[in-house]
């Protein structure tokens, strides 16, 4: 990696963390709402991005695990459970649920495993709207209390932002760690080439599963952060049009790029606002957006991003090959 | 029984529409590889078409018809190939299922910008009068609908099997290398395939609306029931999918009487879950092979 790409990359990094710490103190509560939700769907998509990105997985039931966590978090809170308990407990379900999903789920691959995955999605959606004994159906959960973390009460939406955003570092930093682990080089090699991890020893099936879990319970652990910021939730929230959302930030960000999911949830949260004038038309400019977007650079924003850097790069480091990209 | 007689009827009438549009869904699969997640709006929006040829055009409704299947054609066939299909073709299988997914949203949203939000009632092809069969009471119009798929599918059968450009396009499915090699000129074939997809959608469209009225959302469960039943029957397979479409029909109906309504939805998705963990070619399908 160059020595530009990395300061920029630097410099880029420290000013948002800047900027996300300083924001809500000049925010309505609106404005600290949509950061909240920022943090929340960046958080499952980070998990989506494990499974589709690192490891190559077309998922569709991210979505159905942002509702279990969601559920699990806002059932056993409302009946007086701690949150720290449910938090976990959401993360721990998310993790067997995915496990028991991925296990024979993934011995099919790609367009297979999308249409399984959605079939799940859509089978979780009937489960919650169905089950009023154990979710009240289509009435939803409401008066789902905020957290208080040691004594500190979340309770102001500012706070419950903090939160958000520590569970967000905590995340990103276990991530960093996981895809630089010998773990995440043997996603990494699932993705480009199953064969050749396979001939090396990687026990390709086992890690496959490994990143679905993983991932499925960052989704649970959005789902647990999601029902106190939204106090309120319902089965519609979580059907398949959240999992093609979250779908579209990852590849909108950059699939397989660490802050993929970090620009591709900013996007899709904060865009609705910024095309608020124009009404009802906001979903069909997203769509054109995305469509012109996979036609131009399918590899995402960062994609997009990373090669309008590298001619700049390649002057610098000698060593850098030099194929020009005739998109370019 | 007349009762079940009554419900196998209107169960194969939903099928035959679904194995229309999973028919070619497969088709578009089999000669591009071309996962298309907007099929369901697909079938939604020629119903507009027509719709918006007789409110703004001031057509007869057999003009907006015609209009409507050509517009299909156009847009849903030559102009979705042109712009999205063929500059996405070359980046792999994730950018285009990524791109259909967007123009799911787009098509769904456009109509419901431009056309309106509520569900509008569609003319019927047919009267709604009743026959009585062995004493069982069944609607004329699921007899059209049976009558017309079957005859459409027939058709495209025998243009697939008998005539040359339908063989040249079973070669350009099975491999497109050695077709191109032939002579065949590729490119046509996938083509055709694309504008006999938008028409396949177009008769869906007007043979579904008028019994589920035409509304924006309605492409949501018409495309997943397109997916399962192409899995189903066989994804590589046009005969496949005419069983899965007939499949998912008739147990849609009979498990809407007699088990469930609540989850009457469900059903299908645990066949497509069953099918593909124990079955992934389909239950025609054989592995690994191509064909139309």
């Amino acid at each position: 990696m160059s020595a530009l790409g990395n300061s920029v990359r630097g410099i880029v990094a420290v000013a948002a963390c800047a900027v996300l710490i300083a924001a809500p103190f000049g925010l309505k509560p609106y404005g600290i709402y949509l950061l909240s939700m920022w943090a929340v769907m960046t958080i499952a998509a980070i998990g989506l991005n494990l499974t589709l990105g690192y490891a190559g997985q077309i998922s569709l039931a991210q979505a159905s695990f942002v509702g279990i966590g969601a559920y699990t978090a806002a059932i056993l809170t409302t009946h007086g459970w701690p949150f720290a308990a449910a938090f976990f407990l959401a993360a721990a379900l998310c993790l067997a649920v995915g496990w028991l999903l991925g296990y024979p789920a993934l011995r099919v691959q790609h367009h297979y495993l999308a249409f399984v995955t959605l079939a799940f999605t859509t089978l979780v959606f009937l489960v919650l709207r169905n089950e009023e004994w154990l979710t009240k159906g289509i009435y939803g959960i409401s008066n789902i209390p905020r957290p208080a973390v040691f004594g500190w009460s979340t309770q102001a939406p500012r706070d419950f932002y903090f939160f958000c955003l520590g569970v967000l570092a905590v995340v990103s930093f276990a991530m960093w760690r996981l895809v630089r682990s010998p773990w995440g080089r043997a996603f990494m090699a699932l993705r480009e080439n199953p064969m050749r991890a396979s001939s090396l020893g990687v026990d390709t099936r086992r890690y496959t599963l490994m990143a679905f879990a993983i991932g499925s319970s960052l989704g649970g652990l959005a789902g647990a952060l999601y029902a106190p910021l939204v106090q309120f939730i319902e089965p519609t929230a979580f059907a398949l049009g959240l999992s093609l959302n979250l779908l579209l930030m990852v590849i909108v960000g950059g699939s397989g790029f660490f802050f993929g999911p970090f620009l591709g949830a900013l996007v899709s949260v904060l865009l609705p606002e910024w095309l608020r004038f124009t009404e009802g038309f906001y979903l069909i400019i997203y769509a054109a957006m995305v469509m012109v977007l996979m036609v131009y650079c399918p590899a995402g924003l960062l994609g997009l991003a990373e090669r309008l850097l590298k001619p700049a790069a390649e002057d610098r480091s000698v060593l850098t090959q030099s194929d020009k990209d005739p998109g370019a | 029984m007349t009762d079940l007689i009554q419900l196998l009827v209107a169960g194969l009438a939903t099928g035959a529409i679904y194995a229309l549009v999973a028919v070619g869904f497969t088709l578009l699969w089999q000669t591009s590889q071309t996962i298309n997640f907007a099929q369901g709006e697909f079938v939604m929006v020629p119903a507009f078409f027509v719709l918006a040829a007789m409110k703004f055009g001031g057509l007869s409704f057999p003009v907006a018809i015609l209009v409507g299947i050509a517009a299909s054609v156009l847009i849903l066939g030559a102009v979705f190939k042109r712009l999205l299909v063929d500059p996405m073709i070359r980046h792999g299988v994730l950018p285009l299922v990524i791109s259909t997914i967007a123009l799911a949203l787009f098509l769904k949203e456009g109509v419901k910008e431009f056309y309106g939000a509520e569900a509008q009632s569609f003319p019927a092809l047919w009267t709604t009068t009743h026959v009585t069969i062995a004493g069982a009471v069944v609607s004329l119009q699921n007899l059209v609908i049976i009558g017309v798929a079957v005859v459409t599918i027939a058709v495209l059968q025998w243009f697939l099997g008998r005539t040359r450009t339908g063989r040249c396009m079973q070669a350009t499915a099975q491999n497109p290398a050695l077709a191109r090699i032939l002579g065949i000129r590729v490119e046509r074939m996938i083509l055709y395939t694309f504008l006999i997809n938008a028409a396949l959608v177009a008769l869906a469209s007007l043979l579904i609306s008028p019994i589920y009225l035409a509304k924006f959302s309605n492409g949501e469960t018409l495309g997943i029931v397109a997916f399962i039943a192409a899995i189903v029957g066989g994804f590589n397979q046009v005969r496949g999918a005419i069983v899965g479409g007939l499949l998912l029909g008739v147990i849609d109906n009979l498990v809407a009487a007699y088990l469930s309504t609540q989850y009457r939805g469900a059903i299908p998705l645990f066949l497509l879950i069953a099918v593909i963990l124990f079955r992934p070619q389909g239950l025609l399908g054989r592995a690994e092979e191509r064909s139309v």
